[in-house]
């Protein structure tokens, strides 16, 4: 306090004049007691006294003052302003309740009562249906294939098929999607045919993707829809560039990336969130907790509220949602679509389900969790069924409906495998193309080379190949 | 011309030829760059084209590479391609394998670019040379310019490629001032990727070098010519795609080979330069192939011992030497 008390009156009145932006006037602990012991006194103050009656006089005032000056207290610090305490207290580590999770329809499938939810067409709402339908069959179909040794590998979405197709359907075609691996729903609603998916699976030469990756790890540029890396959560920083170069465009559009639990832990989690806000990039990050990261559970993966409650640590705007619902998780993404553009910034939405499937064909997830609990979540939290009802409740489906879809869903997948399995592999000169925009000499010369030597010794290499 | 000029004004004129370039990296705006090599770059194309970057460099490339599988052209800096070593999952992963991954779908029209190897007195976490490291990866290119006139047109060649390119820098030379042809100042300049540079020539040896080393070469070489070798020395220019042809054709043209670089031997670039020669030009060498490298230690950080971590201009004569039969004392002069 000692410096204070050389305050000049000029420096008072200057100080008064740019207080004059805080809310709460600091005048009264600027003009304290202890100021106007060396200075002139305050023309308010009139009295004359020695030192200590005028604190004693000041101490009454003073206290109410400095009571109503202290909580009015805040400090300009580099982050902004700050209002201080007297009270230490620390910031609880878990909430005493958590955050709250949105859900439009119950789990006998009828919407509930009050519920505010967006308007879906009985177009949409069929289309969003049967998609979740042959979401589902393709992957009993392509799993069972796997099993078979047909195919070398595969991942299903069993279990999420609300979180893949409702979020596709609120988004539009020209929204970029940057997948994880487990969202080939919004590929499907996007209009990727069953056969496509069964070429990629079984790398043809029919696969746009030329046989390069393994199953599973679809793209494609015309749905808009990245092409799938292993990699976990690299997806995220990508999501957030390409939603910065949309706004530098000025593009009626945002970008729509996925991530499960798992990938939350992720250095590239934080970084892509951290700069999704400060870039102010409109872009929605949909996080599928599905409660597993191949056997990790939650409780080993992080201590937070799940990860809604990181939204507010980064600055982002963000809801929880139940996954299985496929109309909240529709509404949810519409909105945040919406504000995703208008606002430019990014949301983040958690969207709350259950991985029913193994993480892939390569796990066994009895091994780490009881099959109760699988046949739990499989059977009574179908996301499927439980839409299904809705829109039996209003009159848009019913029995018939349903057995003709899966059979002819059925009959689709069977039929893609066969041609996809029996169709030619790619090209050799598939092996060479693309690591550079332009065929380098070295590899070049490497599918000279080998064409010749095919050429001379044909008996030695597969008939089906073409070169 | 500096090569910090040369840099900047490549930069400059990419950034002003095609609206789709941009600048991101740590104090590339406001401070104008750590090295100021993007100096005046904020004030004239603003902050859209020109970021500031948090401190994630995983986070940033990340980003960038985002923006180039949107459409955009980033080049992203790194303060020393020390720090890339975090982003270098992108790097390698996100942004060298997507094209092919995507089946072209995907294709990544980034510049990575910063300082590499040794500075003086930095230590070891800021001395580490990658050309190696990234040379070994395909669907990656790899640009290691030397004067000014390569800083330009190289920079500028990588801008333009549609494939993600590694541009290695030296801190040392950012200062260094060499001459430049009035076809080189030229706005539309540009040197072809992949093609090495044969800066002089000679009939005895030849040196093989990129980066600061081609100064040390180039002063080796006059050193030899007093005493009757007459060296040719090549700046690589390129280490990924090498110019095996310009190589193998000069060792067929003098025999002997001495490979000059800063890094690590062990799997160096000198390594892959003695494996070509082998198999495109065996019969045609005199002698084995002497590779000079940086010694197989953590740069430490003593001047004395850094100077003796690091190749010097009487390293490569001694090679020079050696490979020609004269032989030296092996000891390196204190």
């Amino acid at each position: 306090m000692a410096f204070c008390m050389r305050i000049s009156r000029n420096f008072i009145h200057t100080l008064k004049s740019k207080v004059g932006f805080f809310r709460r006037d600091l005048t009264p602990w600027l003009t304290s007691p202890c100021v106007q012991i060396f200075e002139n006194p305050d023309p308010i103050l009139q009295t004359n006294v020695t030192r200590f009656t005028s604190r004693r006089f000041e101490s009454i005032k003073a206290e109410e003052q400095c009571s109503s000056a202290d909580h009015a207290q805040v400090l300009d610090f580099p982050g902004g302003k700050v209002a201080f305490t007297p009270q230490m207290e620390f910031l609880s580590e878990s909430p005493e309740v958590r955050s709250p999770c949105y859900r439009v329809l119950d789990e006998y499938g009828l919407s509930i009562e009050h519920s505010s939810f967006a308007e879906v067409s009985k177009e949409v709402a069929i289309k969003m249906y049967s998609d979740m339908v042959t979401l589902q069959t393709m992957d009993t179909i392509f799993y069972e294939a796997q099993r078979q040794g047909r195919m070398s590998f595969y991942v299903t979405t069993i279990g999420e098929e609300a979180i893949n197709i409702a979020s596709a359907a609120a988004l539009s075609i020209s929204d970029i999607v940057v997948p994880q691996y487990r969202e080939p729903g919004v590929l499907l609603w996007r209009g990727f045919s069953l056969q496509e998916f069964a070429n990629q699976c079984f790398g043809n030469k029919g696969d746009n993707g030329k046989g390069r990756q393994m199953p599973a790890h679809y793209g494609s540029n015309k749905h808009n829809y990245f092409t799938i890396a292993s990699t976990i959560a690299t997806q995220l920083p990508h999501a957030v560039g390409a939603a910065y170069s949309l706004k530098m465009d000025k593009k009626d559009a945002c970008v729509a990336t996925y991530f499960g639990d798992g990938g939350s832990s992720e250095g590239d989690f934080h970084a892509a969130l951290n700069f999704a806000a400060v870039l102010e990039a409109p872009v929605i990050f949909i996080c599928r907790n599905n409660g597993w990261a191949i056997s990790t559970p939650l409780s080993d993966q992080f201590r937070s509220d799940g990860i809604v409650v990181r939204g507010k640590a980064y600055g982002v705007r963000s809801i929880r949602v139940d996954g299985n619902d496929a109309l909240a998780m529709y509404s949810a993404v519409h909105a945040a679509r919406k504000m995703a553009i208008s606002e430019s910034r990014p949301i983040l939405i958690e969207a709350l389900t259950y991985r029913v499937g193994h993480h892939t064909t390569s796990d066994d997830s009895t091994k780490y969790r009881s099959a109760d609990e699988i046949e739990c979540w499989r059977v009574k939290r179908d996301p499927v069924s439980r839409f299904r009802k809705w829109i039996e409740s209003n009159g848009w489906w019913c029995d018939e409906t349903e057995m003709e879809l899966r059979s002819s869903v059925r009959k689709q997948l069977l039929h893609a495998i066969q041609v996809a399995e029996q169709a030619e592999k790619p090209p050799i000169r598939d092996l060479f193309t693309d690591v550079y925009d332009v065929p380098p000499a070295n590899l070049c010369e490497q599918e000279k080379l080998l064409k010749e030597t095919i050429k001379r010794y044909p008996q030695e290499y597969p008939a089906h190949v073409s070169v | 011309m500096t090569v910090r000029e040369a840099l900047n004004s490549a930069l400059d004129e990419e950034m002003s030829a095609d609206p789709k370039v941009f600048l991101m990296g740590e104090e590339v705006g406001e401070y104008q760059g750590a090295y100021k090599i993007s100096k005046g770059l904020l004030d004239k194309y603003g902050p859209e084209r020109v970021l500031d970057t948090p401190i994630t460099e995983a986070g940033f490339t990340g980003i960038g590479v985002g923006a180039a599988y949107y459409g955009l052209r980033p080049i992203v800096e790194f303060m020393t391609f020390n720090f890339a070593m975090q982003a270098i999952d992108h790097i390698i992963n996100s942004a060298a394998k997507s094209n092919y991954m995507s089946a072209g779908q995907m294709n990544v029209p980034i510049v990575f670019r910063g300082p590499n190897g040794a500075a003086a007195g930095v230590g070891a976490q800021h001395s580490h040379c990658y050309a190696a490291w990234y040379g070994s990866c395909p669907g990656l290119k790899v640009l290691t310019p030397y004067s000014s006139e390569d800083a330009r047109g190289l920079l500028k060649a990588a801008i333009r490629d549609p494939d993600p390119v590694i541009f290695l820098e030296n801190e040392l030379l950012y200062g260094e001032s060499f001459p430049v042809s009035a076809e080189a100042l030229d706005s539309s300049f540009c040197l072809p990727i992949g093609k090495a540079k044969i800066e002089r020539e000679g009939r005895d040896v030849t040196i093989t070098a990129f980066s600061k080393m081609v100064g040390h070469s180039l002063k080796a070489a006059e050193i030899l010519e007093k005493e009757g070798i007459s060296a040719e020395v090549i700046n690589l220019r390129s280490i990924r795609p090498l110019d095996r042809a310009t190589i193998n054709a000069s060792v067929q043209k003098t025999n002997r080979l001495v490979t000059v670089e800063e890094g690590f031997p062990q799997h160096g670039v000198g390594a892959e330069i003695c494996a070509t020669i082998v198999e495109d030009s065996f019969g045609y060498l005199d002698a084995p192939v002497e590779r000079i490298a940086g010694a197989d230690v953590p740069m430490p950080y003593a001047a004395n011992l850094e100077r003796m971590a690091v190749p010097q201009v009487e390293d490569i004569v001694r090679a020079a030497k050696r490979v020609c039969h004269r032989s030296v004392p092996l000891a390196a002069a204190a």
